[in-house]
């Protein structure tokens, strides 16, 4: 029957067809394959005589389109002369193909492991005070008549693998009898996937406790350490080895809750098991009149532990303001069983023109307030052996009280003009006087000139007055560079 | 509830909802990327723009208000080659969400879809604040935003699956409007072909090149510098010996020194912005952008050809 045959026929028919089917289709995709293959050659080649062509001294910088340079190697269409261009939609994405002529950047930019960059602070000048270094309450701040390294500070920073981001800053300075100090200032790593909405930061960091403590001193907006941050938290600000979580609440505006556990003791931990003022008067092992003591971590209880909550609002689409609170309790080393507590508000209120060029104008107005309430032990001391004690301190709780305030105006591009109130006073114990308690204040205005973003140079006037000491005059001509990767900003 | 009546007029306030929804939470470092992602995924995603129109891109506060934007993002579209590099990682430190990590499917870094001009050959920044990868401000060429509309479209389809046939439409249609777009814009600009327009900062390579005008001359002595009186000097006397007689500016940039230089020159200042929204009634719309961009342009251009001596 003719349909049996048809039927026959057919199977082989159709095999035959796929077969032929198959070779096109093979012979398409090598003909597709080896015009990729020479458009990526072509496009590698145009490649290499574009940036040969770039480096020829007559294109400086910036090679004007039409007159000397020909088209570029583009695959999307070249600007027609007259009459339609090209479809865009003709318009191919070209991956940059590497040529032994490209910039190779070692370190930063995206292009390495680690971004490295170095800034270097420092200051010249001088102040009527005789005891500069107990007028400077910051470790880094300017500490003599003449030149002082302020800080020297190298940082490493990258992703260590999808996890986790590792940061470094050894910052090293010279003090007053030429001595270089150098110190691992931070070292930590903080988690990059946590689910929850939670972060973890461990290693060695400056404690989240206000606004200041956390960040080095080439980022500040002043000279040298406001008052209360250098009296509370100490010359070197409060940091240890220790851990940290973070949680960013489900709140519609920001909010975020730090906790922190770190070690207590140590020349980082000023007014807890802390040791000396600062490593300025090394070996000056009293605080408060009273002697430091050997104090073991024992417990639990023995850790520094600091809780901060910080809310975010934008009031207008160029205002911003940030409201934190933190608090910080450890144990202290003038006694077997003294603790201290720190508490703190911190407050930045900035406006930033919407139409601002570089971060210009501004206006930011930051205050910090703090208290600290100090269990010291008893301790008495006899001198010369009479019997009778010279010194004889009964165990009292020590409030002391503190704070900065101050407003930075960019009014034009580089130019920051700056005036900043400093307050601390100590409500009084049986140790007096007691410059590290009694009232002290001080007014410090500013002019700040950045030439870009990776120098600076700044005038900074303090007028300085001590309780039981009086007043004093400094002035300081701050100077910074930066090398290396670009910082990025946090607010 | 108490506590929603309580919430409600700050979530309000700040833009933000209180009830998940599932529209494609987009967030783009500029207003040019989020333009796009607009007209690619209409009302299927919730676009939020970091920078404003009118502000540098280089210099963004990185306030908290944006860590909480980036939090909830489904997409973030970058610019990358370090337009961003100031502002953008201190942010993204805290951020906390893996849905827009490097390499996760909802990270768009715009830079990669094009190729980038001026990659200085080498790194020192006694020229100025040079751009490692090269020249960021590439969106000003429409065939960059086709590629970079391409891209987004890509994470789009991605993330929502369900919606992507409507994205490869919407895409479509976006070619097909730059396409047809840009015949008109190069018609506008034609007449002006070689033309030499003096800018306050390079961000206009890419423009200049797909519309065959010469933008290389600076009130900027390097990049990131302000003006100083001996280069204002040397760009006067270029524009004299080459009849440039038109000044862009941004809405950021400082208009006095523009204006005193097209005093002394003849010249006239226009108002561009790089950004949809910097000049008002382009706000949110690629093409609005464009058109105003190239309009103004070509208006100038014309009216100082009429006025040459």
């Amino acid at each position: 029957m003719p349909a049996v045959a048809l039927r026959a026929q057919e199977p082989d028919q159709a095999t035959q067809i796929q077969q032929l089917q198959q070779q096109l289709r093979k012979i398409q995709e090598n003909f597709e394959e080896t015009l990729r293959q020479q458009r990526q050659q072509i496009e590698a080649l145009q490649k290499q005589i574009d940036a040969l062509q770039a480096k020829t001294p007559a294109g400086a910088t910036y090679q004007p389109p039409v007159a000397t340079s020909p088209p570029p190697a583009t695959a999307s269409p070249p600007p027609a002369e007259s009459g339609p261009p090209k479809e865009v939609s003709q318009a191919q994405e070209t991956k940059p193909a590497w040529s032994p002529t490209s910039p190779i950047t070692l370190i930063g930019g995206q292009r390495s492991y680690l971004n490295l960059s170095f800034d270097a602070l420092f200051a010249a000048g001088g102040s009527t005070a005789d005891d500069i270094p107990h007028l400077q309450l910051g470790g880094h701040d300017p500490v003599q008549r003449g030149f002082t390294a302020q800080n020297l500070e190298t940082v490493f920073e990258g992703y260590v693998d999808p996890y986790f981001r590792g940061q470094a800053s050894l910052v090293g300075h010279i003090a007053p009898d030429g001595d270089f100090h150098f110190e691992a200032e931070e070292a930590y790593l903080e988690t990059i996937a946590l689910p929850a909405n939670l972060q973890v930061k461990a290693g060695q960091f400056l404690t989240e406790f206000g606004r200041i403590n956390p960040t080095h001193p080439h980022t500040w907006s002043f000279v040298d350490a406001p008052l209360v941050v250098g009296r509370f938290l100490g010359a070197e600000g409060l940091r240890n080895p220790g851990a940290r979580v973070s949680w960013i609440a489900p709140t519609p505006f920001y909010s975020e809750l730090f906790f922190a556990v770190q070690n207590s003791q140590g020349a980082t931990a000023y007014s807890f098991r802390g040791s000396g003022h600062s490593h300025d008067h090394e070996g000056d092992d009293l605080i408060f009149g009273r002697e430091r003591i050997e104090r073991e971590t024992d417990h639990l209880g023995d850790m520094l532990f600091t809780p901060r909550y910080a809310v975010s609002f934008d009031l207008t689409e160029n205002q911003t303001l940030l409201v934190g609170a933190s608090a910080t309790f450890g144990p202290n080393n003038t006694g077997q069983d003294t603790d201290t507590q720190i508490f703190g508000m911190d407050f930045l209120w900035k406006w930033k023109s919407p139409r601002h060029h570089a971060g210009f104008p501004f206006v930011a107005w930051q205050t910090e307030v703090m208290a600290r309430r100090f269990e010291a032990g008893a301790f008495a001391f006899d001198e010369n052996g009479d019997g009778m004690p010279e010194v004889d301190l009964p165990r009292e709780t020590l409030w002391d009280y503190g704070l900065y305030s101050q407003l930075t105006w960019g009014f034009q591009k580089g130019w920051v003009v700056g005036l900043r109130g400093d307050w601390v006073s100590g409500e009084r114990g049986a140790f007096y006087p007691d410059p590290d308690r009694d009232t002290r204040w001080r007014i410090s205005p500013n002019l700040t000139w950045y030439p870009t973003e990776f120098s600076k140079l700044r005038l900074q006037y303090n007028y300085d007055d001590r309780e039981n000491i009086g007043v004093d005059h400094s002035v300081w001509l701050q100077f910074e560079f930066m090398l290396g990767a670009h910082a990025a900003h946090k607010f | 509830m108490k506590t929603k009546s309580f919430l409600y007029p700050i979530a309000l306030a700040i833009g933000l909802p209180l009830t998940a929804h599932a529209k494609l939470n987009v967030v783009a470092t500029t207003p040019d990327f989020a333009a796009v992602a607009k007209a690619i995924g209409g009302d299927r995603v919730e676009v939020t723009a970091l920078a404003k129109p009118t502000e540098d891109p280089h210099f963004v506060d990185a306030k908290p208000s944006l860590i909480l934007k980036l939090n909830k993002a489904d997409v973030l579209i970058e610019g990358g080659a370090e337009l961003e590099i100031g502002w953008l990682p201190a942010l993204l430190q805290g951020v906390r969400n893996p849905r827009i990590a490097i390499g996760a499917p909802g990270r768009v870094r715009a830079s990669e879809a094009v190729e980038l001009v001026e990659v200085p050959a080498t790194l020192d920044r006694s020229q100025g604040d040079l751009h490692a990868m090269g020249n960021p401000h590439f969106m000003t060429d429409p065939v960059n935003a086709v590629l970079v509309a391409r891209r987004i479209a890509d994470a789009f389809c991605r993330l929502d699956t369900a919606s992507s046939e409507a994205y490869r439409a919407n895409l479509k249609k976006f070619e097909a409007t730059v396409d047809s777009k840009l015949v008109e814009w190069q018609k506008l600009l034609a007449p002006f072909k070689g033309q030499r327009v003096v800018a306050y900062h390079n961000s206009w390579p890419y423009f200049a090149r797909r519309f065959g005008l010469q933008i290389d001359l600076f009130l900027e002595p390097k990049p990131g510098l302000p003006p100083t009186p001996a280069h204002i000097a040397d760009v006067m006397t270029k524009m004299k010996e080459s009849g440039a007689r038109v000044i862009i500016v941004q809405p950021y940039l400082n208009r006095h020194t523009a204006e005193s230089v097209a005093r002394n020159t003849g010249a006239v200042v226009v108002d561009v912005a790089s950004f949809p929204g910097g000049i008002k009634g382009t706000e949110d719309d690629y093409v609005k952008f464009m058109d105003h961009l190239v309009t103004s342009l070509a208006n100038a251009l014309s009216q100082s050809a009429a006025n040459k001596p």
